[in-house]
């Protein structure tokens, strides 16, 4: 049976792993790929690696970064932000990335999801969606109480209803979908679940939640409220909030199906004989 | 030390099945030499051939065929000298007969067998097949390769391999209906999951692999 995914997530600007609150005021949390090494021992599912650098000088350097983290993660890794060509998604391939996330660009041109997805497969391509609720001004409009797709790092609202976007980019050809609520982004109130389940309902790829986590608790309704089949995280991780392990054993335990590895069975042994 | 020939067809997964070969042959009690090539020569003379594979069958196997010599000197390998070779996702799917994805594509047919898309019974198991899952009903020959029931790997694909004869499987999974993780007759043996992207039960099918003796 397959098993939910444990996603910690690094935000990466100029070479460091930073994170915000609502996308904004963003503190540093360490070396990417001292972190990207960690969570591999902990047992993490994949590993998602957000470039936010914001200038293009920082472009080349950050292959760099990424070709070091996957020479030390054993897993999956995702690579996403700045990716306007099939040639920025190569790089970023051979640089040692598994997929390859579009965000901006894949809304302002849908075809460079069928683009890329013709040129590494559908498996390779993930389409990472900014999502903030409020009436859509287009597509099925009239819904009052949808979502709006945001790109350039939630600043721009594009007036596109989230559903309309979402089935779009999987007729183009996306492999999976990375949904980020903004408005729960870093309130660790737990992901939307509305959000969540409309997308879930109306695709047939897997659906990353992100945006709210706050416990492991969050993790599991995510799963059995919000149909989502990886869940993702950044700050709560690390900052040692939770763990993966902690997330597992609490998906276990509400009888979902998650991958226990080494890591966490020792850690119980431990704790069974402390 | 024996030699390792890690085939460059221009898959986009190389690096990450060579750095976690490199790690493998580090901890086979013999080691080896991953040589990452598209030499025929070179693959001539090694002693395993793996191949990768990430993207569709027919753009593979087209990749694979326009470097010169290269199907001829892999053929002439496994086939010829009985050098065990191993064949991963996509690499693993060019040793059917046929490839359905894109139109019917031929495959190097040392597997009978074709690649069909996943059409998974519940909508609730998605495609792409993506993710963790474990392997079940694995035969004497997966059992040889170290697959074993307890160590999820990690897949992600949407089309699978559907073997002519049921005891080329290796090993089985199931996303909504079972099919092939694992595929072995003889020193051919294929898996459809990513072992380089596996963490340890990946690990150490890469380095169970680089001692087999089929």
């Amino acid at each position: 049976m397959l098993n939910l995914r444990v996603i910690p997530c690094l935000d990466v600007k100029d070479g460091r792993v930073v994170k915000g609150v609502q996308f904004l005021s963003l503190r540093d949390a360490g070396d990417p790929v001292e972190q990207a090494s960690a969570y591999d021992a902990a047992g993490a599912d994949e590993l998602m690696f957000l470039d936010i650098t914001a200038s293009h000088e920082g472009r080349g350097a950050i292959l760099d970064v990424i070709a070091r983290t996957a020479d030390v993660c054993f897993m999956p890794l995702s690579v996403g932000g700045g990716i306007r060509a099939v040639e920025d998604a190569r790089r970023l391939l051979l640089a040692g990335a598994d997929k390859i996330s579009v965000n901006t660009a894949a809304v302002e041109n849908p075809d460079l999801i069928s683009a890329c997805a013709d040129a590494f497969g559908s498996q390779a391509v993930v389409c990472a969606i900014d999502a903030k609720h409020g009436a859509a001004v287009s597509g099925q409009g009239g819904r009052n109480d949808g979502w709006r797709v945001f790109t350039y790092g939630g600043r721009k609202d594009t007036g596109l209803d989230v559903i309309d976007y979402a089935r779009l980019a999987v007729e183009k050809g996306a492999g999976e979908i990375l949904l980020t609520s903004m408005d729960r982004d870093g309130a660790k109130t737990g992901y939307d679940i509305a959000l969540l389940r409309a997308i879930t309902s109306a695709v047939s790829v897997p659906v990353i939640a992100s945006g709210g986590a706050g416990s492991a608790a969050h993790m599991v309704e995510a799963a059995t409220q919000g149909g989502a089949d990886a869940v993702l995280a950044a700050s709560i991780f690390h900052f040692g909030e939770v763990s993966i392990g902690e997330v597992k054993q609490a998906m276990v335990a509400a009888g979902l199906p998650a991958r226990l590895t080494g890591a966490e069975m020792r850690r119980d042994a431990a704790e069974a004989f402390s | 030390m024996q030699t390792v020939a890690l085939i460059d067809y221009g898959s986009g997964n190389l690096r990450s099945a060579q750095n976690a070969l490199v790690k493998a042959a580090g901890a086979a009690p013999g080691g080896a030499e991953i040589c990452v090539t598209s030499d025929p020569e070179t693959v001539a003379a090694a002693d395993r051939i793996v191949l990768p594979g990430v993207g569709a069958f027919a753009a593979c196997r087209e990749a694979l065929t326009a470097r010169s010599g290269l199907v001829e000197a892999i053929t002439q390998a496994v086939q010829g000298r009985g050098v065990p070779f191993l064949g991963v996702c996509v690499g693993m799917q060019l040793l059917a007969s046929r490839g359905l994805e894109f139109g019917e594509t031929p495959g190097l047919d040392w597997i009978p067998g074709e690649v069909r898309r996943l059409t998974p019974a519940s909508p609730t198991c998605k495609v792409p097949h993506m993710g963790w899952n474990s392997l079940d009903d694995i035969s004497p020959a997966g059992q040889a390769l170290g697959l074993a029931p307890d160590g999820a790997m990690y897949f992600t694909h949407s089309f699978a391999f559907h073997a002519a004869d049921p005891a080329d499987v290796a090993a089985f999974t199931d996303h909504g209906g079972r099919f092939a993780a694992a595929v072995a007759r003889g020193n051919v043996a294929g898996v459809q999951f990513h072992p380089e992207k596996s963490q340890s039960a990946g690990l150490s099918l890469l380095a169970r692999f680089l001692e087999w003796r089929p």
